[in-house]
């Protein structure tokens, strides 16, 4: 009992902070290293931890099944869209140049969304592939 | 120090340890990232193979739970394979450029330009992140796509239905 | 023979890529495999990254009163393969818990028994 209680303090004070990370890492990533890659993957991670030691209902509660597996298509599809934007103002497919008044501009500004397609769809997935590997051990429990 | 920690990772026949010590593998690798100046690298490497990976491998153990029995058949030919092959491979390196050599290939034909123009051309100071989702976009979509098959691949593998659940395991 | 000093990094990948073949090819243990695939793709990032510093030179982020920059390109390769070999490992994982719901176990000695098995017994 009091472990548990020190894991869920220690857990409640990190949490936030870790997905707080996350942000920046994501935001971050022209300027320092980062990206995200490196933001999808710490933020499934804090959403990891808070299911392991909140339990999978209350991590569900938080963030729905189907919202994860949207995520996981979602990213791939802004990303494929940032192509699409970039055909349909007048360039080539992934073509940031068109994207805005200013080459430089519409560099930063495709770069901003193709990271951030990235970051979604890698946090999807991670947390989705954990999912499945938690679920399926607590129904084994469930049948025994 | 990795290769006494390979070593270990080797002869532990306790799979939970072995789990255990390839995350410490993974952060000694990361470390080492750094000390190479790859800190993109650096970072995925640490969140990914210390955090998630050791994570999934956990899950997986659970599931599987833990059988440590790892019996030795034969280990010699397996052992001398690998040793031929290290062998061959180190033969190999040897014509490849010495550590930390100016005038190797891939310092000289195109880096030199994404340095030189990434910041001109992008605004986007790191490098790295400007090659990866500009000058070479296209990559990082097929890579993007591939993390979103392996996640289909998992909920493939993995879905229970709930209805036919017995007859579907065999 | 060229300097051995300079060729120091390649031996010690070449070290870890032997130790992580040496695991997946010689245990049978179908999660042991899979850790042994996992430090083989490690080494290999190893290959392609050291080749890239330049001593004296800092990471790739242009930043004043910096000059030279180590090699960002394998930086770009290695963080692609990175996140494609935790989607590997993982598809793998997820294989081995179906193999291990299959046949009851996850050694390969026990799962090739069960496999031949039963057609020796058909005949």
């Amino acid at each position: 009992m009091k472990g548990d209680l020190i894991l869920r303090v220690v857990a409640k004070l990190f949490i936030p902070f870790v997905l707080l990370f996350a942000l920046y890492v994501q935001f971050h990533g022209e300027l320092g290293p980062g990206g995200g890659f490196q933001a999808g993957v710490i933020a499934a991670a804090a959403l990891v931890l808070y299911a392991i030691i909140f339990g999978r209902d209350a991590a569900r509660r938080l963030v729905p099944d189907r919202l994860v597996e949207a995520m996981m298509a979602a990213g791939v599809l802004i990303y494929a869209g940032v192509g699409i934007a970039g055909l349909l103002l007048g360039g080539n497919y992934l073509d940031y140049f068109v994207l805005d008044h200013d080459p430089v501009h519409g560099q930063e500004r495709g770069i901003f969304w193709v990271e951030v397609g990235v970051a979604v769809t890698v946090s999807g997935v991670m947390l989705k592939i954990f999912s499945m590997f938690a679920d399926r051990g607590r129904e084994a429990e469930l049948d025994e | 120090m990795m290769a006494a920690l390979v070593l270990a990772i080797t002869v532990q026949r306790n799979l939970f340890s072995a789990v255990i010590l390839t995350g410490v593998y993974s952060f000694l690798m990361a470390s080492v990232l750094v000390a190479l100046d790859a800190v993109d690298v650096a970072m995925t490497e640490a969140s990914v193979g210390a955090g998630i990976s050791t994570v999934l491998m956990l899950g997986a153990l659970y599931l599987v739970r833990g059988e440590e029995a790892k019996p030795i058949r034969g280990a010699l030919l397996p052992l001398l394979v690998s040793i031929g092959v290290g062998a061959a491979l180190i033969y190999g390196t040897l014509g490849l450029p010495a550590f930390s050599d100016p005038a190797a290939p891939i310092h000289t034909h195109v880096a030199p330009r994404y340095l030189n123009e990434a910041v001109r051309e992008t605004g986007v100071p790191n490098v790295v992140t400007a090659v990866l989702a500009s000058y070479r976009g296209y990559d990082t979509l097929g890579e993007t796509t591939v993390v979103f098959t392996a996640g289909a691949g998992v909920v493939a593998l993995l879905r229970r239905r709930r209805n036919r659940e017995h007859g579907d395991r065999r | 023979m060229t300097s051995f000093g300079g060729h120091y990094s390649y031996f010690v990948t070449v070290l870890l890529m032997v130790a992580g073949l040496y695991i997946t090819i010689a245990r049978g243990n179908l999660v042991k495999k899979l850790i042994g695939l996992s430090i083989f793709q490690t080494s290999v990032y190893l290959l392609y990254i050291a080749p890239g510093k330049l001593i004296g030179a800092t990471a790739p982020i242009v930043a004043k009163g910096y000059g030279t920059y180590s090699n960002p390109l394998p930086h770009v390769l290695i963080l692609t393969a990175i996140v494609v070999g935790v989607a590997t490992i993982a598809l793998g994982l997820a294989l081995v818990v179906r193999i291990r719901e299959a046949y009851g176990t996850v050694e390969e000695d026990r799962i090739l028994e069960e496999d031949r098995g039963p057609d020796e017994r058909a005949k």
